[in-house]
């Protein structure tokens, strides 16, 4: 096979971190190429560099083996690069079809235009109607305008920067037929990705970047996730360690717990048991009421008297305030701008929710040493990888970030933590030292509420298990032993599992 | 005495030129993102500049001229602090309107008393500037819906990060429409000069830069609704002196209270659709007032 793109020995420095260093691979005509690694590993600076929006300090690119040193998008577009971003690259207020016309060097006239687009979009079978404005569009029909809009150029090489972390698995699947049919017609697609199970079965080589380093590239389908991901974050996974916990006396109470739906989900009669020392995880489709739930149990949606009960105090009608006093913590889902200030140091996020249990205030005072020490004591206990307690909280990575926030809270010593999605979007090596401690967390005695979308995370946490669907939870079953169909029927909404066997 | 609409109009269209000149140039700006809070400086500026040149070479038209330019020129001011030093949008702003307003007061003091020399009259007794106004506002919005430029300058707009993804020059397309947006508030202020008051007066803008700046989001950003704006003021303005020698009694406050009334309820309307989920037209443009910066 043609190489389509090469790169020689690039590096890129920026202050203080070394973005990319003597980067070398080559991508091939027809085959879909994997650039993998954790969150900062330097793969967002390497397709910029390809892309032409940061200039490399050293090094060589060639394109079809030409010599290739784009100065700006524009130069790019016109040697045939296109690229699919991950986030900003399209805009709410316009239409399809003047979005499409943006990404184009010569767009034709309007209507020829938008006669192509209506052609384009229905010969890969991603329906498309070029009037309407961007902010009525679904996450995977904004995908499909950022595709075809790279799709009217004819690239010989196509970027596509983790196209499938706003796709629901369907829309997914769509894509990966898309990418499929555009390599067999000969395009070399770079597909970047932290997701090892889409990699294995849908990309044919993958290179792996590690702190900026090529730590190789290999056939993705010969390896599994874990040696995958063992290349990707350095050392052997971490395994978790269940061990050293014992369900104790119940902590937290639900009862007859009822929320009328606002914008999204309405939580019906909704009961639970939570013991000391327990990980009960919730399951479920997102949507089903999963931050419905949070929020009722977080105090951010008050409930009926009696309806939330944490050993033996009612709380039902409580602020999040009087619940963290009183031991009940949580982490909610969005890291930035729910869970954490984005525009905040990291100290004064720690203010948000930690004065109080930390005593990080006195007779109405800030006291600014306290919380530099207790963010400094978040960061190192785990191992939040940051300049220090005065950076910006938005300015961390994702994982660093999720790190810092869930830390935040299980350093209050709660009674109760309920987390929602604490690993969503977060690469592997942070994932698993968030789960530990969680693990960690039960371990010395507390409970703990895993809601989350991964099964698999699920089944690995949680002692009992129950299904969200539509704002109703199913009763809890033990971990050990249930299997993914039966998961797959509570999921679905058959809460019997008597029920599920004989549909079964 | 009865008041004869026609030639209510006429004068309503007089009134509103130098608002319609401002607020179109603002508009170009704050389509591009950029919120220029200076209107009301650059406009003074215009209207000194303006008569000072028409004064020297005795042409109103040179006059308009070198209004653009001044304008243009105090813009630029604006441009080098919140495009390069990144400086708050409002706050240069604020502080270019009171530049302009202290700077004109020292240098137009020689002007005060002077008697501009007569505009040139055009098709049916309305002079060219009055002909000017109303040509822009179809001409901008070509520009801004039909042309290449027009539509890189709204997705710069919209979205900055993309705009600079795709590769286009975020900074100099706002610079460009700063200028712009200078030069049309600098002629807007020379017609309240030489067209208008027909001398120099210090402070003379008298807050038409503000209604200039109310009226861009009564108009929901869109070049039309600014004509319709700065019709509706210039009737305001003009029954309002009418009403008065007519003798009937409305409260003149009322009067002037109506173009900033109906702002707000075209405020409370647009925030009310964006409320019950229908965005996307007649929003503000999405990085209006939000600093730009690049690594590169």
């Amino acid at each position: 096979m043609t190489n389509v793109f090469q790169a020689e020995g690039l590096g890129k420095t920026y202050p203080g971190v070394r973005a990319n260093d003597d980067v070398s691979f080559t991508v091939s005509a027809g085959e879909i190429h994997a650039l993998l690694g954790e969150n900062g590993a330097g793969k967002s600076t390497l397709v910029k560099m390809i892309y032409g929006l940061v200039r490399p300090d050293e090094g060589r690119m060639l394109l079809l083996d030409a010599p290739y040193a784009p100065h700006d998008p524009k130069a790019a577009r016109a040697a045939g690069v296109a690229m699919v971003f991950q986030h900003f690259s399209l805009f709410e207020a316009l239409t399809v079809a003047e979005n499409i016309a943006l990404g184009m060097e010569n767009p034709p006239p309007r209507a020829e235009l938008s006669r192509r687009i209506a052609e384009l979009s229905q010969g890969y079978g991603l329906p498309l109607n070029p009037a309407r404005r961007i902010a009525a569009l679904s996450a995977g029909e904004r995908q499909r305008v950022e595709i075809l809009r790279c799709l009217l150029q004819n690239p010989r090489l196509l970027i596509m920067d983790e196209p499938t972390s706003v796709l629901t698995p369907q829309e997914a699947e769509i894509l990966f037929a898309t990418l499929r049919q555009l390599a067999e017609a000969g395009t070399a697609i770079l597909y970047i990705s932290h997701k090892l199970e889409e990699i294995r079965s849908h990309c044919d080589r993958a290179t792996i970047l590690r702190q900026g380093k090529v730590m190789g590239t290999v056939n993705p389908r010969a390896h599994s996730a874990r040696e995958l991901a063992a290349m990707m974050v350095g050392a052997e996974m971490r395994v978790v360690d269940r061990s050293g916990r014992k369900p104790g006396a119940p902590v937290l109470e639900v009862r007859n717990l009822s929320l009328p739906s606002g914008d999204g989900m309405a939580l019906k009669d909704v009961a639970l048991t939570l013991r000391s020392g327990e990980i009960l995880g919730i399951g479920g489709v997102a949507g089903n009421g999963q931050e419905e739930l949070l929020s009722a149990l977080s105090g951010e949606a008050p409930t009926a008297p009696g309806t939330v009960t944490l050993e033996g105090k009612d709380l039902s009608r409580a602020g999040p305030e009087l619940r963290r006093r009183a031991g009940l913590l949580a982490v909610p889902e969005d890291r930035l701008g729910h869970t954490a200030v984005p525009e905040f140091s990291l100290t004064e996020n720690t203010l948000l929710t930690g004065t109080s249990r930390q005593g990080l205030a006195r007779h109405g005072l800030i006291d600014r040493k306290a919380a530099t020490d207790f963010a400094r004591q978040v960061i190192q206990s785990f191992d939040v990888r940051t300049p220090g307690p005065a950076t910006a909280a938005g300015a961390l990575s994702g994982g660093n970030l999720q790190k810092f926030v869930i830390g935040r809270e299980v350093l209050g010593h709660p009674r109760v933590l309920v987390v929602n999605q604490p690993t969503w979007g977060v690469d592997a090596g942070a994932a698993a030292s968030i789960r530990q401690a969680l693990l960690d967390l039960a371990a010395e005695g507390a409970g703990v509420i895993v809601i989350s979308q991964d099964l698999d995370e699920l089944l690995e946490l949680s002692d009992r298990f129950c299904a969200l669907n539509q704002g109703r939870l199913s009763n809890p079953h033990p971990t050990d032993g249930l299997t993914i169909d039966e998961i797959g029927l509570m999921l679905g909404g058959a809460h019997g599992m008597e029920v599920a066997h004989v549909q079964a | 005495m009865m008041i004869d609409p026609l030639s209510v109009f006429i004068l309503l269209l007089g009134a509103a030129t130098p608002i319609l000149f401002a607020a179109l140039g603002e508009l170009v700006v704050e389509r591009a993102g950029v919120l220029n809070l200076g209107v009301e400086g650059m406009m003074i500026t215009g209207a000194l500049a303006g008569f000072a040149a028409a004064h020297a070479s005795d042409s109103p038209a040179l006059g308009f001229v070198a209004a653009a330019i001044a304008g243009m020129a105090v813009s630029m001011t604006f441009a080098a602090l919140t495009q390069f030093l990144l400086s708050n949008q409002v706050a240069t702003g604020l502080a270019l309107t009171l530049f302009g307003l202290g700077l004109t007061a020292l240098f137009g003091k020689p002007y005060e008393g002077v008697k501009a020399p007569a505009i040139m009259p055009g098709p049916l007794g309305l002079n060219w500037m009055i002909w000017l106004g109303m040509a822009l506002v179809p001409l901008i919005w070509w520009f801004l819906t039909r042309t290449r430029p027009g539509l890189i300058l709204r997705a710069v707009g919209e979205n900055h990060d993309a705009a600079h993804a795709l590769g286009y020059p975020v900074r100099l397309v706002r610079i460009l429409a700063i200028g712009f947006g200078g030069a049309l508030a600098g002629m807007g202020g020379a017609y309240i000069s030489i067209a208008t008051v027909l001398q120099w007066t210090e402070g003379m803008t008298a807050g038409a830069g503000w209604i200039a700046l109310a009226i861009v989001v009564f108009a929901q950003w869109n070049p039309w609704g600014v004509l319709a704006g700065a019709w509706l003021f210039g009737g305001v303005t003009v029954l309002q002196l009418r009403l008065q020698a007519a003798g009937v009694a409305v409260p003149v406050q009322l009067l002037s209270m109506a173009p900033y009334l109906a702002t707000i309820i075209v405020l409370v309307l647009i925030s009310a659709r964006q409320k019950f989920g229908r965005s996307g037209a007649g929003a503000a443009p999405a990085s209006l007032g939000r600093p730009f910066y690049a690594l590169k």
